[in-house]
């Protein structure tokens, strides 16, 4: 049978490697796409979690999944500004490699 | 839902998401994420959640991922040239990255729940929607107000910062 813990470590591979793509990437778009794979991994054990703490109704948890629509929804909207400011950044600069922006390094 | 297919869709979602990170092709790392959601909303049905599962193929694998594609044929990326890869900041960045998984691993591995299995529900939810609409317009009626309230401030913000400066 599947346990809880099988889906809890999918979903730590699934953060780890959106955690590496915003690590070893360089191309903002990509570094935009992992934090996606991130938001997405934390649903995930949301939802394992959900079903896993049933309630006296015999359904499971359905706050969480609220919560998980919340998350969704502010995902999509930060997709958007993102991607709005990638191209803002382009305009000024053409370029969406992180190394070629240095105002704000340290 | 069978071992069977939880693994299937598993290995979906993490050879994809796998491929999103490896990929030189901006479009190909795009269309990998797509199949790598699609995996993950047939995890979210298998938990029994086909509101979230369905939202999942619409926002990601519909909204999110033309948007995506939209962006990057508009800047009109190409596969990045192959750069000197810096084999400190690669090896690094790998080190932070297995340190973080064996992390998981270990406090995974010392929850007590995480080894049981999913205990039988007594109801089908083939009606979440409804459950799920309940809670959202009683219990959390002003979270969803504000989260409109971000909608909106987030629509002004790209207008505004996708309109070209006039000088």
């Amino acid at each position: 049978m599947v346990t809880l813990g099988d889906y809890l470590i999918v979903s730590g591979i699934l953060f780890v490697i959106g955690f590496a793509g915003v690590m070893l990437r360089r191309n903002l778009i990509i570094i935009l796409m992992s934090l996606e794979l991130m938001l997405n991994a934390a649903n995930l054990s949301l939802v394992a979690f959900s079903r896993f703490r049933v309630q006296p109704t015999g359904l499971p948890d359905y706050n969480v999944q609220v919560f998980v629509f919340f998350i969704i929804t502010v995902a999509a909207a930060e997709v958007a500004v993102g991607l709005a400011i990638i191209v803002a950044l382009y305009r000024a600069r053409q370029t969406t490699d992180v190394n070629d922006i240095k105002s704000l390094r340290f | 839902m069978s071992q069977f297919l939880f693994w299937v869709f598993a290995l979906l979602m993490l050879i994809f998401g796998v491929a999103v990170v490896i990929n030189r092709n901006p479009v190909a790392s795009a269309l990998s994420l797509v199949v790598s959601f699609l995996g993950l909303a047939g995890l979210f049905m298998s938990l029994d959640a086909y509101f979230i599962g369905i939202i999942q193929v619409l926002v990601y694998a519909g909204a999110v991922m033309v948007l995506f594609l939209f962006i990057i044929m508009l800047l009109d990326l190409r596969a990045e040239e192959r750069r000197r890869i810096s084999w400190l900041s690669l090896a690094g960045g790998c080190a932070v990255a297995l340190a973080l998984l064996v992390q998981i691993f270990y406090v995974i591995g010392h929850l007590k729940s995480a080894h049981q299995t999913f205990p039988p529900l007594t109801r089908a939810t083939f009606d979440d929607v409804r459950s799920v609409g309940l809670l959202l317009f009683g219990n959390y009626n002003l979270p969803l107000q504000i989260i409109g309230v971000l909608v909106l401030v987030a629509t002004i913000g790209v207008v505004f910062l996708s309109k070209r400066e006039s000088r």
